[in-house]
């Protein structure tokens, strides 16, 4: 599915970052109308956390953190690369970025197990 | 596609949402211990004027990031064009910054009042 | 009686005794598929030897472009097993996959025929996006004093070889979604124009760099990078114009 032209990391770093905002955009709608019911439904929003406690439900959560961390990181390298004066250490900065998402997910993944 | 304004708008909201989202993580790090519960989020942020200035840029951020992020995709992967496209720009801010809103108001401004 | 000598050595397949499959793509008047060919295989040979040899002895209707045959022109670019390269720098033995060869024409680009592609697009959006000098001075005055350590024309030196192949655009994918992006060749040159000192068209440059299919559409996928055969990077160039336009154009005030 990927053509032979694109398999290098920085078209992998561009795709990651496209579908962690993609996956961020689609997941904030529900994620602000959940906690809008704190207003008008707290007791069904009370359920709805207790239901967040399931392993499954956790690793989710991991998924969604590690999304996050990977689109501010990628976004911050991306930033300095048009910025700053830059040389081609990119392909390690683009792995670091990534590396340092994953590590904060796990971080939050380790607090809520 | 994407002029001058646009692009810097991207790049600010983008900037502006750092520490804020480092912030956010760090909350809910915090937070999801010990498991979470309704009394305990509006225990934290309810009547809190701090929150509401935290929680309410992040939200005008995130509508305009996101906005213009999905324009792009929109464009180059949906192949929406022209008036269309515009359209769905300023829904999804519309719609973001209305549901975020609203998120926002219940967990600070409701159920106490500032 | 040479003559026939002559063809029969070349049509004699050598101890390499290996054939490949290699596809190569057929395009007349807007309708094309791949059509395979058996090819021998030579300890030294290069894609742009294996596409001579099927026109020359399997069938001449293949239409393909070629000039230096050694990588100085860029004639011959060609999607060779998915990526854009320059056939003639291309070794076989370096692409080949299970003994197999796909060679179609230059991706972005519309066909004219077979591997020939019409570069038309190419140079239209190299002069929209003004990367072409404009001159502010005239031959009865003094030559610019520019030195070679001049930051400003170390950056644009870094850029300058640039020889119009379009195998960065063929590799760009903003360029296969975006019809009105210029692409990476064309904003590359712009860019060492933008610090070209004795250039005068800075004003009308900028503003077309900044425009729908300017520089903005860029995200640093970089296959632009991974693919020059001139090792030039257009994503820094890039990159120099999202700060150049911006210092720009909000220095004056939107």
């Amino acid at each position: 599915m990927i053509r032979p032209h694109r398999s290098h990391p920085l078209w992998y770093a561009f795709l990651l970052h496209r579908l962690s905002g993609l996956g961020l955009a689609l997941f904030l709608p529900l994620h602000f109308y959940m906690l809008a019911l704190a207003l008008t439904d707290p007791v069904r929003l009370d359920g709805f956390l207790r239901f967040t406690e399931m392993p499954l439900v956790k690793l989710a959560e991991f998924g969604l953190v590690f999304l996050l961390a990977v689109h501010l990181f990628g976004g911050l390298r991306l930033m300095a690369l048009e910025i700053l004066p830059w040389n081609n250490r990119q392909k390690t900065l683009a792995g670091g970025a990534v590396a340092a998402a994953f590590f904060v997910a796990g971080c939050f993944f380790l607090k809520a197990i | 596609m994407l002029n001058l304004r646009l692009y810097m708008a991207q790049r600010l909201s983008a900037l502006v949402m750092v520490p804020l989202t480092i912030g956010h993580i760090l909350v809910m790090i915090y937070a999801v211990q010990d498991g979470l519960t309704v009394s305990e989020i509006l225990a934290r942020t309810s009547g809190s004027i701090s929150w509401f200035l935290f929680y309410g840029t992040f939200v005008l951020a995130v509508s305009v990031h996101a906005a213009i992020g999905l324009r792009v995709i929109g464009f180059e992967w949906a192949g929406i064009r022209g008036r269309m496209l515009d359209l769905i720009s300023w829904l999804v801010f519309a719609g973001l910054l209305w549901l975020g809103g609203r998120a926002v108001y219940a967990v600070t401004v409701a159920g106490g009042g500032l | 009686m040479i003559g026939a000598l002559i063809g029969a050595k070349v049509m004699t397949v050598t101890d390499s005794e290996r054939e490949m499959d290699v596809s190569i793509w057929r395009e007349s008047d807007g309708a094309g598929r791949f059509e395979r060919y058996q090819v021998p295989a030579r300890e030294n040979q290069t894609v742009l030897d294996v596409v001579a040899y099927v026109q020359q002895e399997i069938d001449p209707t293949l239409s393909y472009r070629y000039a230096c045959r050694v990588g100085m022109c860029g004639s011959c670019a060609m999607m060779v097993n998915g990526a854009p390269r320059w056939t003639c720098r291309t070794h076989v033995s370096k692409v080949v996959k299970d003994g197999r060869l796909e060679i179609a024409p230059l991706r972005n680009l519309p066909v004219i025929k077979d591997l020939a592609t019409d570069m038309d697009p190419f140079f239209e959006k190299w002069v929209a996006a003004e990367a072409v000098f404009k001159p502010s001075v005239t031959r009865h005055d003094p030559m610019a004093p520019i030195t070679p350590d001049d930051p400003a024309r170390l950056a644009a030196s870094a850029a300058i070889e640039c020889i119009n192949c379009a195998v960065c655009y063929a590799a760009c994918d903003v360029v296969a979604a975006n019809p009105d992006y210029f692409g990476p060749a064309a904003l590359n040159r712009a860019w060492t124009l933008v610090n070209d000192s004795r250039d005068g068209g800075q004003d009308d440059r900028l503003a077309a760099v900044a425009s729908n299919g300017g520089c903005y559409n860029c995200h640093a996928q970089q296959g632009c990078a991974q693919y020059c055969p001139n090792e030039l990077n257009p994503t820094l160039s890039i990159a120099g114009l999202k700060r150049a336009t911006a210092k720009s154009l909000l220095g004056r005030g939107r």
